[in-house]
């Protein structure tokens, strides 16, 4: 085999592999699609599971999903996006940065059921939230936190250092020029890693698995310190704790598609956020 | 100059208590796992509990024996790589050397899509259309194995290896390849001989990554590969992993009990399998940005 043919050979290879990859994707999205469109109506959306979860709707779920995602990103947002100001803009001793940097690594390392088992340890049961939404979106921020910190450092990283320079020159203290020369141009940078903490906190399971969810309520969740009811978790019990689950097939793939059109609706208006302003500013 | 305003302070003062609070959180979660985990030597001693092979939990005579959990997560996770590899770097060299930039700009995102799907979303996909298929093709009476868990995390780490390796391949310097070019080796050459050897750091780091992904996915495992805390003998045995261990048991399980003990215990394996690979990784990014 000449090396002509051996290029052939190898080229063709690689892109069956990027081929498998797209092939993988699609059917799996055509599947959950297909199927689960039939299941999605009004009623699905807006009701509550009936006749012991066989049928109704989902919408307590998608209520408590949103909730939690939402408490979540209250708590990591402010928290993400000061240390990435601190690290970026402040932090001098290198030695300090080399440590909060490793504990960032890590904590996007540790596996989600480790935070489960976190938060259930220090949340529910040491502070005595109790499971509740308080304490799974407590737990559900830690998990994102990293997530925040990141993408908050490129987009102020992604700021021009004369920026910073031609504010401090005209006399401006050093927050003055975070908060008016810097903040404001990564503001889309900002927002994606807020969309981007939002759909990763929807979509997970295992760390709200012993924090907040419940398998079953009769009624939408009051107060902080109430359980709920999430679409991951709800999913779950619906694929592999239903009484028949053939008769359920078509909510398991209607709560499916409805979670992953919401996530993947998210991520798309990350990438688009993104692309949009990585336009309009140009330096 | 005069003295720093007082709320210039003060702000400087709270972002840098905001920063350190992550340091403080990676103690608590290590404090907290490590303070319930160690409590189950007190029912048996460490080499037991890591080496012998009987998860019987809530028998009558209970054994918190961890290796076949740990051997459970192994080859999930072993076999997961064994696909994910050649595909995401093959891929990743792929999108980076060959394809036209058009088409690198659309496959870019789709697999940026692929990354989002939610893990619970995947195991399904593996209960109900993977699982039946491989009971069909392999004649097992249940298609929920650990082979249908590596195929399904395989899916999931792929995002992780290939954009990771993709980074990489892009970083080396274009001389490197006009270099070889120049010499009159041929596009393929090239890659092999000169692109994918000098990102091999990277690409190092892309598949620890993905390991450690993988052994601490959780809902992925509990869904598709049947649960059954037994030392599988091939890849087509049920299989339990650590994850799925814990997910499955901590509902149920008294506060204080000494299953509650062991389960923190194999979060601690857990949190320190991932505390592992974070450090491998980052020794060789750090080597990488030495040289």
């Amino acid at each position: 085999m000449n090396r002509k043919h051996m290029q052939w050979l190898a080229f063709t290879l690689l892109k069956l592999c990027a081929l498998m990859v797209v092939a993988v994707l699609f059917v799996i999205i055509f599947d959950i699609a297909s199927k689960g469109a039939g299941a999605i109506s009004w009623e699905f959306l807006t009701e509550a599971p009936k006749n012991h979860m066989t049928q109704g709707g989902i919408f307590p779920a998608i209520w408590g999903t949103l909730l939690l995602s939402i408490g979540a990103i209250l708590l990591a947002f402010p928290t993400g996006v000061l240390t990435a100001i601190y690290l970026t803009e402040y932090s001098a001793q290198s030695r300090t940065i080399i440590f909060i940097d490793a504990a960032i690594t890590n904590l996007a390392g540790v596996p989600s059921i480790v935070f489960g088992l976190f938060g259930f340890a220090l949340f529910v049961a040491f502070f005595g939230f109790g499971a509740s939404m308080l304490a799974g979106s407590l737990t559900l921020a830690l998990m994102v936190l990293p997530i925040i910190i990141k993408t908050s450092e490129e987009a102020l990283l992604s700021v021009p250092h004369s920026f910073r320079e031609a504010s401090l020159a005209l006399g401006a203290t050093k927050w003055q020029t975070v908060r008016h020369s810097v903040l404001p141009y990564a503001v889309p940078g900002l927002l994606t890693g807020l969309i981007l903490g939002v759909s990763r906190a929807a979509g997970e399971t295992a760390p709200i698995l012993f924090t907040a969810a419940a398998y079953f309520l009769p009624s939408l969740p009051s107060s902080v310190f109430d359980q709920t009811m999430a679409l991951p978790y709800h999913l779950y019990i619906l694929s592999t704790q239903s009484f028949n689950l053939k008769a359920t097939e078509h909510l398991q793939y209607g709560t499916a598609l409805v979670l992953l059109g919401l996530v993947l609706a998210l991520n798309l208006a990350a990438i688009i956020v993104r692309s949009h302003f990585r336009r309009k500013y140009r330096w | 100059m005069g003295q720093k305003k007082l709320s210039e302070r003060a702000i400087e003062w709270g972002a840098s208590a905001v920063a350190h609070a992550s340091i403080l959180i990676i103690a608590l979660i290590f404090l907290f796992l490590f303070a319930e985990g160690y409590k189950i030597f007190a029912y048996d001693d460490p080499l037991h509990i890591f080496f012998g092979t009987d998860w019987q939990p809530t028998s009558q005579n209970p054994r918190y024996e961890m290796l076949a959990l740990i051997v459970g997560s192994l080859v999930v996770t072993l076999g997961a790589m064994l696909i994910a590899i050649p595909l995401g770097v093959g891929c990743a060299i792929y999108l980076s050397e060959i394809a036209p930039p058009h088409l690198a700009e659309i496959l870019k995102p789709i697999i940026e899509i692929l990354a989002g799907i939610p893990s619970v979303v995947l195991g399904f996909f593996a209960l109900v259309v993977l699982a039946p298929l491989i009971s069909l093709a392999f004649g097992v009476p249940s298609g929920l194995t650990a082979l249908n868990g590596a195929l399904i995390l395989a899916v999931m780490i792929l995002p992780t290896i290939e954009t990771i390796s993709e980074d990489a391949l892009r970083a080396v310097p274009k001389g490197f390849r006009e270099a070889s070019f120049a010499m009159g080796a041929t596009h393929w050459e090239t890659i092999r001989h000169v692109a994918v050897p000098a990102a091999m750091p990277g690409i190092t780091v892309a598949i620890l990554l993905g390991f450690g992904r993988a052994i601490g996915e959780t809902m992925v495992v509990l869904m598709a590969t049947g649960n059954a805390s037994i030392m599988p003998t091939g890849l087509l045995d049920p299989v339990r992993a650590m994850t799925s261990t814990i997910a499955s048991e901590m509902g149920e399980v008294a506060q204080g009990s000494a299953h509650y003990f062991a389960l923190f215990m194999v979060g601690c394996i857990l949190f320190a399998i991932s505390f592992a690979v974070n450090l491998a990784a980052s020794m060789i990014v750090k080597r990488g940005q030495n040289s």
